[in-house]
């Protein structure tokens, strides 16, 4: 059984004195173990699910607020202060005015200087209330500023994926579970519907489900409604394989030894099947994140997903499906490097996690 | 042969039913139909509605409509695309053309490439070129599709050299035959880059695993033990045995690529199935759905069977009695 081998073995022994420390020590080996893009990967993750946790305090400017002198402005460049004027500020930008409307070309106003304030007013960075903002990846065409809106839809972007694996990996482990212990008619009912949505079309089938979400929902409901609807599509794949792997454990001697000694089915599925197969499951999980945020990305993007004034990585993007604007602000592309960095780190940890748990020794 | 085809080919047949109930169940679910935008228009009376919606049977209960519409399919009737008022088979009909040619020319762009590279890669296992080329598919295998698009649509826009999107150009229909298909490839090139590197990365790792797994294998070894040269080795030898994964992964490949297919369409405005689909979603028109969702569901089940064939040609291991089980 691979449970044994598991770093997150830590969590069982985490009730005595000395658990927070094995874990500590625990994450510093694993830490020290993983190759470099692994580091990077995890890096990267731990500093957008800080976005999302913390949106506020990250993001300088409230994401909504419209600077309505500043649209499709591009992004600014940030100077180091002499060391004189540190007193006001490290870093500062040139405030920018907007001489051709029709263009939407900007000039640096050089002659004042915005500076930028570190922790301040409950802001990682941020301008003071009267000085004109700082847009670090420029601002969209209503004029609010891009990076704001990227942390704040780094809530959306980052939870779609744990939040959709959460629930289809549980109907996944136990309907295959289930299902492989059990035999019978049930399991051939059950695999027959399997079947059937995994012969769907998934992506076609997606756009149809998505139609369903009714137009005045609040984004947070319309954002459980697609978690909801991407989990009902990618359940059923995953429930095969587990139970594949549970039919194969259901005939192993210590399954049969449990059962001999009068262990209930229950006590059985839960204590010997389903540990079972949690090495794979793992690593099946965090290989499929990346689904559920593109999925997610794809949706939005197509304005099936997350509304406006909301946002999300996806339906920033959906600005430059105007071929003017991706022509003559390109900046609005940046959202697609976070879906791209968050896709890839997903698929470098999960890649690492199938090298150290080994799923190739279960089933 | 016929035997086995003819047992998936009924073997299909619940499924696609189970397909379309569901479908069929989703558009149900959708609140309001595509005549609630004309409700709201106060020079339609309500008697032309109440007419509409009989004339469209969208008065009747759900598994009145479903059977119905099964039995028109049944006579090859897709019904009629409620808000182009034409049959829906017309429509796919041409739009599927131009999303099965995009799949396949993507198809074919990324295996040309992936299997050589994967090839030479597997050959000289550790070397800078494997890592190099192992991190970039890692890299490539990450970027979403409709942000590679957006980034190939802004290169054209900067350089000219690309149309940016859409099927063909403004003034297709005046120009000579030959011109034509030069305008569609033109058209084609962009989002078969997109399409194709997005599975070459896998197809690369899939060829270099495998050829490493045969490459340590007992009739390897008794191939080089023979003073066989390490290409007759590799060539004759271990691609051969390598190659047959492939074959079933192709019509895995084509059903993967009918679906990335639509998204790019979406994004670089193509004339394929995924625009239609879209589009009918869109403006909520039923049957549209549901023959669009009924086509790629066939042809997803289609190249499955194509593929499970392909296998039995191929392989002399595999024969049709063993697929069955």
């Amino acid at each position: 059984m691979i449970a044994r081998g598991m770093p997150f073995d830590a969590a069982a022994s985490a009730a005595d004195a000395t658990g927070a420390q094995r874990w500590r020590a625990g994450l510093a080996r694993e830490w020290h173990r993983a190759s470099w893009p692994v580091r990077v990967s995890a890096g990267c993750l731990l500093i957008f699910y800080l976005f999302a946790a913390a949106s506020p305090f990250f993001a300088p400017y409230d994401p909504i607020i419209q600077y309505r002198g500043l649209p499709d402005c591009p992004p600014m460049s940030l100077r180091l202060s002499p060391p004189a004027q540190w007193g006001s500020g490290f870093f500062y930008t040139y405030p920018v005015k907007m001489f051709d409307p029709v263009a939407r070309r900007y000039e640096n106003l050089n002659a004042h200087r915005n500076y930028i304030h570190l922790f301040h007013y409950g802001h990682l960075f941020t301008t003071a209330a009267g000085d004109a903002p700082y847009f670090m990846l420029g601002s969209d065409g209503l004029g609010r500023d891009l990076f704001s809106r990227i942390v704040y839809g780094a809530r959306v972007s980052m939870s779609v994926g744990l939040i959709g694996v959460i629930i289809s990996f549980s109907l996944g482990i136990m309907v295959g579970a289930f299902s492989g212990y059990i035999g019978g008619s049930i399991d051939n009912l059950i695999m027959r519907w399997s079947e059937i949505e995994m012969s769907l079309p998934s992506f076609y089938f997606l756009l149809a489900l998505a139609a369903v979400i009714p137009a005045g929902l609040s984004a947070v409901e319309t954002f459980i409604m697609i978690v909801a609807i991407m989990s009902f599509i990618s359940w059923a794949g995953f429930a095969r394989v587990i139970r594949g792997m549970a039919a194969s454990v259901r005939s192993r001697p210590y399954v049969e030894a449990a059962a001999a000694l009068g262990g209930s089915r229950r006590r059985i599925l839960v204590r010997h099947i389903i540990p079972s197969v949690m090495g794979y499951a793992i690593v099946a999980a965090t290989l499929s994140i990346p689904g559920f945020i593109l999925g997610e990305s794809a949706l939005s993007l197509l304005g099936l997903g997350i509304q406006e004034p909301a946002s999300s990585w996806g339906n920033l993007l959906a600005q430059a499906q105007d071929v003017q604007v991706l022509a003559h602000y390109p900046w609005i592309l940046i959202p697609g490097v976070f879906i791209f960095l968050a896709v890839m780190s997903f698929n470098f940890l999960g890649d690492h996690l199938r090298d150290r748990l080994d799923p190739g020794n279960v089933g | 042969m016929a035997r086995f085809i003819i047992k998936r080919l009924i073997n299909m047949i619940p499924l696609i039913i189970g397909i379309t109930f569901l479908s069929f169940l989703v558009m149900s679910l959708v609140p309001g139909n595509f005549l609630s935008n004309l409700q709201m228009n106060p020079s339609i009376s309500p008697e032309v509605i109440k007419q509409m919606e009989a004339q469209f049977g969208l008065d009747q209960p759900l598994l009145v409509r479903y059977g119905r519409w099964l039995w028109a399919v049944l006579h090859l009737n897709l019904g009629i695309s409620l808000s182009y008022r034409v049959s829906v088979v017309s429509l796919i009909g041409s739009r599927a053309l131009n999303t099965i040619i995009l799949a396949l020319s993507s198809m074919i762009f990324a295996w040309a490439i992936a299997i050589p590279i994967g090839i030479v890669v597997a050959v000289r296992q550790n070397s800078i070129w494997d890592r190099a080329l192992s991190f970039l598919a890692f890299f490539g295998m990450s970027v979403p599709n409709f942000f590679f698009a957006f980034l190939l649509m802004y290169l054209a826009l900067r350089t000219g050299w690309f149309p940016v999107g859409g099927t063909f150009s403004v003034d297709y229909a005046n120009l000579d035959p030959l011109s034509k298909i030069a305008d569609r490839i033109n058209h084609l090139i962009l989002p078969v880059i997109v399409l194709g590197t997005a599975g070459m990365a896998s197809l690369m790792r899939l060829m270099r695993s495998q050829i490493l797994e045969i490459k340590n294998s007992d009739f390897v070894r008794t191939a080089r033990a023979k003073g066989l040269s390490e290409r007759v080795v590799i060539y004759k030898h271990v691609l051969r045995n390598a190659l047959n994964p492939f074959v079933t992964m192709a019509g895995y490949a084509l059903a993967d690529l009918l679906g990335g297919a639509a998204l790019v369409e979406a994004v670089m405005n193509l004339q394929g199935l995924g625009l239609l689909l879209l589009d009918a979603v869109r403006s909520l028109d039923v049957y549209l759905v549901m023959g669009s969702v009924l086509t790629g569901a066939v042809l997803l089940l289609a190249g499955n069977l194509l593929a499970d064939i392909a296998l039995v040609a191929v392989d002399p291991r595999v024969d049709f009695s063993s697929l069955e089980s």
